[in-house]
């Protein structure tokens, strides 16, 4: 336990230097933390919201569907098999039919994708209850997000052309109200789309019993094989978010690795500057029967221990900027609609054990090897040069 | 070796490689030292006082001969053997008194007591008892910056022999010191030589302390010009 007291003892001797280099490391750790913190808090909140809006527990696409390829939805749609169906039955999923159609808000002419969903379904938070029934007027209810509000003009009680393309290739329309604008992080399920009930829609396109792709309840452990039908997981359907906020927490290590270099780079002046100036120090204590692999252990220790002040003191100031930041969010700009993603109006970061121990030994690492590195000099050093000053 | 021989050198020789040549610093020196003696090598700077004095503390190899050392050949000891030798019994005084300046006056005297694994209660009884025996107990708590050089070297002599050891080589221990101070430290240690029995080398050129020492070894270009006991 010696060379542990030493060490802590000859670092707090440093006073300024040291109070610096250990400031500045624990600039590191927060820095980590935080962004880390905030990138996974970023993947929980996109994915819950995702899930809970438009993923659910998975879903299963018609073979001709697929929701990247705009120009699949016109063929991408068949009956509702009966293995999906008794699941729809037995309310485990819901069915939504997809239809490519025009919308003409204020004489302007809008492309948008109609959905139609079953009003009593459980499987998505969406206020598809709206969607019931007929207007007083005979008009057809619909709902639209807060983007499709927006840049359609429209809102709650306001009645729009909106023209269709039946099974059979002719052109229809008719008025539809809008019944509800709803208020989602989710842009999946807003732009461009208008939602109708299930049943008006196969109405409508003449695609009675058809579905283009069925939404599995969360907790739905059954994934029947179904012809002609894929069945897509979470991982696949959430694959583009992850590899997205990825992308992102890469480009933000190069803020903190830099912060890190920068950290280092002090603890490894500090320590060449250190057995410089202490060549004397080093002679005597292997004078008074330290080896050099003793000494070693010192001056790499003193290095090291840069690190656990470091991790003391972002402790001290991180964690109530942590606690503010997971209670309060970390309010998102106007006008950025969450980088394109579901994120709704504040992120709220995720810490766990992991995050923080991980950092805490990353630091420390490179901590320990950059303080080591510059007392391999020590290991080269005869006693007597150490004692006039001079190094071998 | 019989009991009372603490050193014998024989045909030691240390050479210093300077460019293609060599400096020869000792020259087969032949030289014995017994348990107790209050000696000083004495002779010009670079006559080889401190190089002797390095390869007895174990803390230089010779190039040639063989140094014994408490029984163990120096120039056979591995680097871990050396320090252990050296932690366990010898002590040593420097003209820079070399003190560990984080450290206050009682934990400078404690550092090999610390080292050599001593218990706490032992370690403040001897460093204590030590600091009293240098006229410094009333500075445990101070910093070497806070002290004079005087001071400083009591602190460094209170440190040396803390551990009781065997021997204590002293290399300029004056140099740094006004006459008062110097004799201070000299009669110092001469009382620790006296009372504990401590062998005590010097490497000087300082009259001062060539009027306290028992045996006047002169070197002379690496040389044992002159072996004698003094008055």
């Amino acid at each position: 336990m010696i060379i542990p007291r030493l060490a802590l003892r000859n670092i707090l001797g440093g006073r300024l230097r040291t109070w610096l280099n250990v400031l500045v490391l624990s600039f590191s750790y927060v820095a980590i933390v935080l962004f880390q913190g905030l990138y996974r808090g970023m993947d929980e909140q996109v994915s819950r919201f995702k899930i809970e809006s438009e993923y659910g527990g998975g879903q299963y696409w018609q073979g001709g569907y697929d929701a990247l390829d705009p120009l699949s939805v016109e063929s991408g749609h068949a009956a509702l098999p009966p293995a999906l169906g008794r699941l729809v039955e037995k309310g485990r999923a819901t069915a939504v039919l997809i239809a490519q159609g025009t919308l003409y808000p204020g004489g302007r002419v809008m492309l948008v994708q109609i959905k139609g969903i079953d009003p009593g379904q459980k499987i998505v938070v969406l206020p598809t209850a709206l969607l019931a029934g007929n207007g007083a007027n005979g008009d057809i209810p619909a709902l639209i997000g807060e983007r499709m509000a927006k840049s359609s003009g429209l809102g709650v009680g306001d009645t729009v052309t909106l023209r269709w393309r039946e099974a059979g290739g002719s052109f229809n329309a008719l008025d539809v109200r809008v019944a509800e604008v709803v208020s989602s992080p989710n842009p999946g399920i807003d732009v461009g789309q208008v939602w109708l009930a299930l049943d008006k829609l196969r109405e409508l396109t003449r695609m009675p019993g058809e579905a283009s792709l069925v939404i599995l309840a969360r907790d739905t452990a059954e994934r029947p094989e179904v012809p002609g039908w894929s069945y897509k997981s979470l991982d696949y359907l959430l694959s583009d978010i992850k590899a997205v906020v990825k992308s992102k927490s890469v480009g933000s290590t190069i803020f903190y690795t830099l912060l890190l270099l920068l950290a280092m780079l002090a603890i490894f002046d500090t320590q060449v500057l250190s057995i410089f100036r202490r060549r004397r120090e080093i002679g005597m204590l292997m004078a008074m029967g330290m080896t050099r692999r003793a000494v070693v252990w010192l001056f790499t220790l003193e290095g090291a221990l840069h690190g656990v002040l470091a991790a003391l003191l972002a402790a001290l100031y991180g964690t109530p900027l942590a606690l503010l930041l997971v209670r309060n969010g970390w309010a998102l700009p106007k006008g950025t609609d969450g980088y394109g993603m579901a994120l709704g109006d504040k992120l709220f970061p995720v810490y766990g054990a992991g995050l923080v121990l991980g950092t805490a030994f990353l630091v420390l690492t490179v901590t320990t090897v950059v303080s080591y590195l510059p007392t391999r000099r020590i290991s080269k050093l005869k006693p007597t040069d150490a004692l006039r000053g001079r190094t071998s | 070796m019989d009991d009372t021989m603490l050193i014998r050198t024989e045909g030691l020789v240390k050479d210093y490689p300077m460019g293609a040549d060599k400096l020869r610093a000792l020259d087969h020196v032949d030289l014995t030292f017994r348990k107790g003696e209050f000696a000083g090598l004495v002779g010009p700077s670079g006559s080889g006082k401190t190089t002797l004095l390095n390869i007895l503390g174990s803390l230089d190899a010779p190039t040639e001969g063989s140094a014994e050392v408490l029984g163990l050949r120096i120039e056979t000891l591995t680097h871990a053997r050396a320090a252990e030798l050296r932690s366990r019994s010898i002590g040593f005084i420097f003209q820079t008194f070399n003190l560990l300046p984080v450290y206050t006056v009682f934990e400078n005297v404690e550092f090999p007591l610390l080292l050599l694994r001593v218990p706490p209660a032992e370690r403040k009884k001897a460093v204590m008892e030590v600091l009293e025996r240098v006229g410094l107990a009333d500075r445990a708590g101070s910093r070497p910056a806070q002290l004079s050089g005087g001071q400083s070297q009591r602190v460094a002599i209170a440190r040396a022999v803390v551990k009781e050891p065997k021997l204590v080589l002293a290399d300029e221990p004056t140099a740094n010191l006004d006459a008062a101070n110097s004799h201070k430290i000299l009669d110092i240690m001469e009382g620790l030589n006296r009372d504990l029995g401590t062998t005590f080398i010097f490497a000087t050129h300082d009259e001062k302390v060539i009027r306290h020492i028992r045996r006047k070894i002169v070197l002379v270009d690496g040389k044992v010009a002159a072996d004698e006991a003094t008055p």
